[in-house]
């Protein structure tokens, strides 16, 4: 039973994507029934474990490659975070994507990839070794890459290529710090407090640089990023997915893996390689912010509140101290819920009243309210106003920069909280206290909007409610994220 | 029924010869059959597979298997010898011959009329005795043998290029031709002075015998550099892309997989069985710089093309350099690697994944090569929706190729590159994952297209999904080589020499 559930939450997915993509393209009611079954399933396999771990069961399941070389599926805490959070929000992107795309060519061929991409991210969330997190890793490229095209023009095949060069590039030097390390120590597990051994400090901290720079090119450090704005062509659900659900989450995750289950705590001191970390987190935090200020397109605007905010993980990771620590690991479950959100609005508001840039917002209030309440519900939280799920991330980090004697880190969350305002008021702002345009085009219908595309959005809004509210409870986020901490990190 | 099956296996039974002769044999009823040759595939194909299963269950179970021909032993008889590596071998040989044999009954059968053609006439004797000089390198213990197989290999090989009798494919063929005919000279050549010095060409004895004088090491260089034109290694290389471009996809898709690799294969023998002791670091690091360049100029060359199978043909000339890698790598496990022999099986793994995924995106490229017409790469827009299968194993092989997981090409690789950074040379890893990130950047030029909207007018033709399927099955494999690798692990360490292990002194 222990190795079958693991096998199992990957395999839902992975099987969904094989069916999907037999199917012919006009039996869409199969294909919706296969998805929402694969992923209500993986979403109650997440539960079982959930509840399992948290009374101290582990599951493991592994495949030997070569004498000594074991694909590991191990399910962890923290795997368990980010597979909650991913197998939760696949379902919704599922459900808001079929309602988006519609009718539109090649959807087999779409959901199939789609899925595959989610088996990826399973396999990420539950990777128990170097190499088993680069496989997933690398199939998490190879299977968002056809989403990111999905259109076939111009634009999209252009942004394509970008994803490409930036997400292979940055693979090959993960994959180069990988093997620099096991050339020397052989195949590495993920271990609590880390698993190395002793070695050539030179060796190991070329290593993490390595890795942490392949990394951070899905995690979109500046000046990694480059690929994540241009990628915005993508229609809605694959930012959704992108963003939130899968890609700069896979980075931030395996930047966590490497600092605290590879290095460790102590080793990373050793080398004095956690600060420099924070510094380039810092960097991104800021620039992220001050680039969406510029951007007047909704899309790329938030494109680069991801940039800014991701880096709040890698903050975290970088801090050390339980409270940074927590406030980083949460804080990948709180940027999920808050992005998604606001993508999930962005697309509504470009299908239904053609509202792309953020002039065309004025009285978007009005015309889609409730669409409109999610979105400022999820731009407050990203902000940071309390009660929401934002605030609690950055209260921790703030907690936990103090705690690491680092008082900096305090004025860059104050800089970043006001550029956050200063990017999302205006638009909260236009959309409730402004007009519409006396030539507005009509709304496509009287109604908002279909239900599967309206309510995704308003169930990820009413979740960023609930973490913050509810953040004491010991199954939210935050009460998850402490378990981690305490359980694994904690010296 | 499993006492039958361990008498099936026994080491008595002649598998060795039997994987030689059932394709030779092939070949002449398919001469006698004439218009119904494409008969003979699906047989042949099933045939072949089960010999190599037999064959390899036989090793596995025994241990390396010596089959003296006509009860003589060497040094006076001549020995099949089968160990894990040539198992390997007659393994791919036989999957990748099979996905050939089916996807060609289409093209290569009779006219619409029923009556003969030229093109189905001579295509199937010429295939079969292509695989029976692959099958013969793989089982042969002694380099006569070996040079009796890769002459077979090579008139039959060349005669496959020029197939289509247009100009180009002529004279590509001929180019071939010289190349190859300049190769055996010089193999020849070695192989007599062995024979003169040490009096025999087994391959066991002389690994007793050689030594580093002057005649051996001339031998072996003679040998080396007309195996190395055989196998289209750098700067050895320019006759394979026109060759490969230019010839029918099925032939494309053996030639590219296969074909090159025979002669590889007896350059492994030589070095690693025969003469480990002549290797000095600067002979390994040469060798291991011809192979750079050759990953890097085909993949640059591969970059530059607008044809399809060129760009595919141009790629078999970097994936070829991985090869030469095994030189200077060889023996550079680490104390703490658990495996030894890294280089060695990666470079092997390498060779094996590589024929499935070629083979396959050969098939995959004339399958869309049917349906438009001709393989200019801006012509394939939109051809993903026309031809799905096909796209997909051309997507999977391309994964292979890149050396990404989970493949069999990404065993490989992590193999080399765990030796590389063991050893402490590093460069190599440099040139190994500059060469993937090049492989992506040529492979995913093609797969966008396929993926783009269709623009260009006029009808693409309907290929069958059946035949689709079957680049498909091979990418796959391609794939499940990398997942299921410790089985053919364990079967490449059946008679490994010791110098895989140890590196070339």
């Amino acid at each position: 039973m222990s190795a079958l559930l693991p096998i199992l939450t990957l395999a839902t997915s992975l099987l969904a994507a094989g069916v999907i993509f037999m199917l012919p393209e006009t039996s869409k009611t199969t294909r919706t029934a296969v998805n929402l079954v694969a992923a209500l399933g993986k979403l109650g396999l997440a539960t079982v474990m959930i509840i399992g771990v948290a009374e101290g069961k582990t599951y493991e399941a592994t495949l030997t490659l070569l004498p000594g070389l074991q694909l590991i599926l191990r399910v962890d805490a923290l795997a368990l975070l980010f597979l909650a959070l991913s197998a939760f929000l696949w379902l919704l992107t599922t459900i808001y994507a079929i309602s988006y795309l519609g009718d539109g060519p090649n959807l087999s061929r779409f959901f199939g990839f789609f899925s595959l991409c989610v088996a990826a991210t399973t396999g990420v969330a539950l990777s128990g070794s170097l190499i088993t997190f680069f496989v997933f890793y690398e199939l998490l490229t190879l299977s968002t890459w056809p989403l990111v095209v999905h259109k076939g023009d111009g634009a999209s095949l252009a942004a394509g290529r970008r994803y490409l060069i930036y997400t292979m590039s940055g693979s090959a030097v993960l994959l180069a710090g990988i093997l620099l390390l096991e050339g020397g120590l052989g195949p590495i597990e993920f271990a609590r407090h880390g698993s190395l051994a002793a070695g050539d400090p030179g060796v190991l901290t070329g290593a993490f640089v390595l890795m942490v720079a392949g990394l951070g090119v899905k995690a979109a450090l500046v000046p990694l990023h480059g690929w994540l704005p241009s990628a915005m062509v993508a229609p809605a659900p694959v930012s959704a997915l992108l963003h939130a659900v899968a890609v700069v989450k896979a980075g931030a995750f395996g930047i966590i893996r490497v600092v605290y289950d590879v290095y460790g705590v102590a080793l990373v001191n050793e080398l004095g390689v956690g600060l420099p970390l924070a510094i380039v987190a810092s960097v991104t935090i800021v620039y992220g912010s001050l680039r969406a200020l510029q951007q007047h397109d909704i899309k790329r605007r938030l494109a680069y509140s991801t940039v800014s905010q991701v880096a709040y993980i890698v903050l975290g990771t970088g801090l050390f101290g339980p409270y940074a620590t927590i406030g980083g690991v949460v804080h990948l479950v709180h940027q999920g819920l808050m992005k998604i959100t606001l993508f999930f609005c962005a697309g509504a508001l470009a299908e239904r009243i053609g509202a792309t840039r953020i002039e065309h917002l004025d009285g978007a209030g009005r015309r889609m309210p409730l669409t409109m309440a999610a979105f400022s519900v999820a731009a407050l939280g990203m902000i940071g106003v309390p009660p929401l799920a934002g605030f609690v991330s950055k209260w921790y980090l703030g907690i936990g920069g103090l705690q690491a004697g680092q008082h900096w880190v305090l004025a860059v969350l104050a800089v970043s909280s006001l550029l956050n305002a200063a990017y999302f008021l205006p638009l909260l702002h236009r959309a409730w206290f402004v007009a519409p345009p006396a030539d507005a085009r009509p709304a496509v219908a009287s109604r908002e909007g279909p239900a599967w595309l309206i309510g995704p959005g308003l169930v990820t809004a009413a979740a960023v409610v609930a973490a913050g509210v509810f953040a004491g409870m010991p199954f939210s986020p935050l009460g998850w994220s402490t378990l981690i901490v305490t359980r694994n990190y904690a010296p | 029924m499993p006492a039958i099956f361990a008498d099936l296996v026994a080491p008595a039974v002649p598998w060795a010869a039997i994987s030689v002769v059932l394709p030779l044999a092939a070949a002449l009823i398919a001469a006698l059959l004439g218009r119904h040759a494409h008969r003979l595939a699906i047989p042949t194909a099933l045939a072949g597979l089960a010999v190599a299963a037999l064959a390899t269950t036989q090793v596995a179970r025994h241990g390396v298997i010596e089959i003296a021909v006509g009860g003589w032993k060497p040094p006076l008889g001549i020995a099949l010898r089968l160990d894990g590596l040539g198992c390997a071998f007659l393994l791919v040989i036989a999957l990748v011959s099979a996905g050939v044999m089916l996807f060609a009954r289409a093209g290569f059968g009779a006219a619409p009329d029923g009556s003969e053609t030229r093109r189905g006439y001579v295509f199937w004797p010429l295939l079969f005795c292509t695989i029976g000089g692959l099958a013969a390198i793989a089982v042969s213990g002694d380099l006569f043998n070996l040079y009796v197989g890769l002459e077979l290999l090579t008139v039959t090989a060349v005669a496959l290029v020029g197939l289509d009798g247009k100009p180009a494919a002529l004279a590509a063929a001929i180019r071939y031709l010289l190349f190859a005919l300049l190769g055996s000279l010089l193999y020849l050549l070695g192989t007599a002075i062995l024979y003169l010095v040490h009096g025999t060409l087994d391959i066991r004895l002389l690994a007793g015998a050689a030594s580093t004088d002057g005649a051996t090491l001339t031998a072996v260089a003679l040998m080396t550099a007309g195996l190395m034109a055989k196998a289209a290694l750098f700067p050895l290389h320019g006759w394979l892309p026109p060759a490969h471009a230019s010839a029918p996809a099925p032939a494309s898709a053996l030639l590219s997989a296969l074909v090159v690799k025979g002669p590889f294969i007896i350059m492994l023998r030589l070095w690693f069985e025969i003469a480990p002791a002549i290797a000095t670091p600067f002979v390994a690091q040469g060798l291991g710089a011809l192979g750079a360049a050759g990953i890097l100029i085909g993949s640059l060359l591969a970059l530059r093309q607008h044809r399809l199978k060129l760009v595919i043909a141009y790629s078999t000339v970097a994936q070829l350099g991985y090869l030469l890698l095994v030189f200077p790598l060889a023996g550079g496990s680490g104390e703490q690697q658990p495996w030894t022999a890294g280089a060695w099986t990666g470079i092997i793994f390498h060779a094996m994944s590589h024929a499935l995924a070629k083979s396959a995106m050969f098939l995959a490229a004339g399958a869309m090569v049917e349906a438009i017409g001709d393989d200019q790469i801006e012509r394939l827009d939109g051809i993903g929706q026309h031809l799905p299968i096909a796209t997909f194993a051309f997507g999977l092989a391309a994964v292979s190729l890149m050396g990404l997981p989970p493949s069999g090409g990404f065993t490989g690789k992590y193999l080399l590159l765990s030796a590389a950074f063991a050893s402490g040379q590093w460069w190599w890893a440099v040139v190994m994952i500059g060469g993937g990130l090049l492989a992506a950047g040529y492979l995913f030029r093609p797969l966008s297209h396929l993926l783009a909207e269709r623009h260009q007018p006029g009808d693409l033709v309907v290929v069958a999904r059946s035949r689709q399927t079957i680049a498909l099955g091979l990418a796959a494999l391609s794939i499940l080589l990398g997942l299921l690798s410790l089985g053919p692990y364990q079967l490449l360490q059946i008679g490994r020499p010791g110098a895989a292990a140890e590196g070339l002194s």
